[in-house]
């Protein structure tokens, strides 16, 4: 028993240091701009950049718009697949999988020949149509995880006999879904949420060929540019990251807790 | 017409059909069970009155409304389920309020029902528990209440007691017929157990491979079953081998036995089949009845359960278990009686 858990405990503090040293190194190398003391120095340049709230805002507005767009494609079809379409599930989800597979720099091309100025629909002609454009590829781009928050948590609840019992006390199949369903799947939801909030707030490919201010080409920007304030950026980067996994957890923890 | 008129109703998934051509009508505040083993498509038909399941052919009147085209909310039944199907996310209020909000009544009304409800089942306290917080019995209980809530036509079980242990499912069963008795509530219950098909139903129809092998009282069905597989559903039954010899007698295991009924129109020499209720067979006192051997002794508490060997069958009697007579040794020589009444000559399937 002893063995085994000290070769437990080697694992993680292997792949702590693994991921953890590379990270504090850049942490401590973000606050050593100015000479012989270390400061935030680099950081409150970073945060006092018009640039860097702009492109942090757009890509936050992407996030919200790409969870909103995910979250109602993904749930009526899970939910669809789930009770009416069982035999489809392994279909559905290869498919949900396919961005894993696909390059961003293949999908992102495959949308600028579908939808470029010359198309029938030239979503590319104006900002707000780009915008569309890329808020659709970033719905691809986290359906894998967004599909599994969503599945795992319809697998959680009896899906067949709750949709039964909300239409025997006269709900529609809308007011099933809207109110039976969504709340009980809520913590998947979120997840996928948070997971996606992740992946958009960083993404750089679509941004970068589609030519929108976002956060992932301000990051390469500044990178490519300055030494200290890209290591700040990389921290600030994962706060968000972390803080958006931690959110899951808590939402996921809490949602445990109310229905054991 | 009756309340619920079925008729001709089918369904079959695929090239395997589960309900063939079944007929029944069921009048306002019946209570009806289906009985039978899995798979013989009670819950089906009870899917397909709810609208959960299309049907195959056939049609389904309610109050003379044909519903068979119509989405279960628009049926008007209340369904209460096996797991119970209670909203996780919902208090046992919100539960029961549920169907009365997505009907739009006013808040006051929607109080005052649920309370009425609350108070109906019980559970006055527990408005504000989640399912999670309840025992299966609450649970149930807490399902029932919002099917009721809303004041359906049709109540439609389908196994609500199963989940429940033995203790709870004894005292469920005669509050849910207590409060089908007092709504008046035209009932139809979904079980395969035959002691609770038999306690609470005024009708039951018992399933056999997706007909009605038999409808009737609870009486009728045990007392008179039809068929084989009725007699050996419903009740504990021997069921023996004999031989016609004329209208009012058979041969049994070389014994000659007297029957009241069902011989009309068999040829002497044919084989038929009896069934035999354990309570209706006794040990004789004085010499008279049929010749065997006691093969085995069970002792069950109020009751004794002696297995009787004739010849090539066996006949399995139930006796009380009185402290002043004690009961047979294996291997005594004893004879059994029974009336003519008792034997009751089986159809064909």
């Amino acid at each position: 028993m002893k063995r085994s858990t000290f070769g437990s405990w080697a694992s993680v503090a292997i792949g702590a240091i693994y991921f953890l040293l590379p990270l504090l190194a850049t942490f401590e190398f973000s606050l050593r701009m100015k000479r012989g003391v270390y400061s935030f120095e680099a950081y409150r340049i970073v945060l006092g950049d018009v640039h860097f709230q702009a492109s942090f805002l757009y890509s936050v507005v992407l996030a919200l718009a790409t969870i909103i767009v995910g979250a109602i494609i993904v749930t009526p079809t899970a939910y669809w697949v789930r009770l009416k379409l069982p035999k489809l599930r392994p279909v559905v989800e290869f498919v949900t999988l396919l961005p894993l597979v696909v390059p961003a720099i293949v999908i992102v091309f495959g949308h600028l020949r579908m939808y470029n100025s010359q198309s029938l629909l030239p979503l590319t002609d104006s900002n707000f149509g780009t915008d569309v454009l890329i808020t659709f590829g970033y719905v691809t781009l986290s359906l894998p995880y967004m599909y599994r928050s969503v599945d795992t948590a319809l697998g959680a609840i009896d899906v067949a006999t709750l949709t039964e019992a909300a239409e025997s006390l006269g709900a529609s199949r809308f007011q099933t879904l809207t109110r039976v369903i969504f709340p009980n799947i809520r913590a998947g939801l979120l997840s996928g949420a948070f997971l996606t909030f992740a992946i958009v707030i960083g993404e750089f490919t679509f941004a970068s060929l589609l030519n929108r201010p976002a956060f992932g080409p301000y990051l390469q920007l500044v990178g490519a540019n300055r030494a200290y304030e890209p290591a700040a950026l990389a921290i600030i980067a994962f706060v968000v990251t972390w803080a958006a996994l931690g959110l899951m957890q808590l939402v996921g923890a809490a949602r445990r807790a109310v229905t054991k | 017409m009756s309340f619920i008129d079925i008729r001709g109703l089918k369904k079959a998934f695929g090239a395997v059909t589960v309900v063939h051509d079944f007929d029944l009508s069921i009048e306002k505040g019946e209570f009806v069970s289906f009985l039978g083993p899995s798979g013989c498509g009670k819950t089906t038909i009870l899917r397909m009155i709810a609208g959960f399941e299309a049907a195959s052919g056939g049609a389904i009147a309610i109050d003379g409304r044909e519903v068979g085209h119509l989405p279960p909310a628009k049926r008007d039944v209340g369904m209460v389920f096996q797991a119970y199907a209670l909203f996780p996310n919902m208090t046992v209020a919100q539960n029961i309020a549920f169907g009365l909000r997505i009907a739009k009544k006013s808040p006051a009304e929607i109080r005052e029902r649920v309370a009425e409800m609350l108070a109906i089942i019980k559970l006055p306290d527990l408005a504000d528990r989640y399912p999670w917080q309840l025992s299966g019995g609450q649970q149930q209980r807490v399902a029932l209440a919002r099917a009721l809530a809303v004041r359906p036509q049709v109540l439609l079980l389908d196994e609500p007691l199963s989940a429940l242990d033995a203790k709870i499912r004894v005292s469920l069963r005669e509050e849910i017929r207590a409060l089908q008795r007092e709504l008046g509530i035209t009932t139809i219950f979904v079980t395969h157990d035959q002691e609770e098909a038999l306690s609470m139903s005024d009708r039951i129809v018992v399933m056999h491979e997706g007909r009605a092998a038999q409808v009737g009282t609870p009486f009728e069905v045990y007392s008179f079953p039809k068929t084989r597989f009725v007699a050996s559903f419903v009740g504990t039954l021997n069921l023996l081998e004999a031989e016609v010899i004329d209208a009012g007698r058979l041969r049994l295991d070389g014994a000659e036995v007297a029957v009241a009924r069902g011989l009309e129109g068999r040829a002497a020499g044919a084989a038929v089949t009896v069934a035999l209720r354990p309570e209706a067979v006794s040990i004789g006192t004085n010499g008279e009845g049929i010749p065997g051997v006691v093969e085995s002794v069970a002792f069950l508490g109020a009751v004794v359960r002696v297995r009787v060997r004739l010849g090539a069958q066996t006949v399995t009697l139930d006796a009380f278990n009185q402290t002043t007579v004690a009961p047979p040794k294996p291997g005594t020589a004893v004879r059994l009686v029974f009336g003519a009444d008792d034997l009751l000559v089986l159809g064909e399937e």
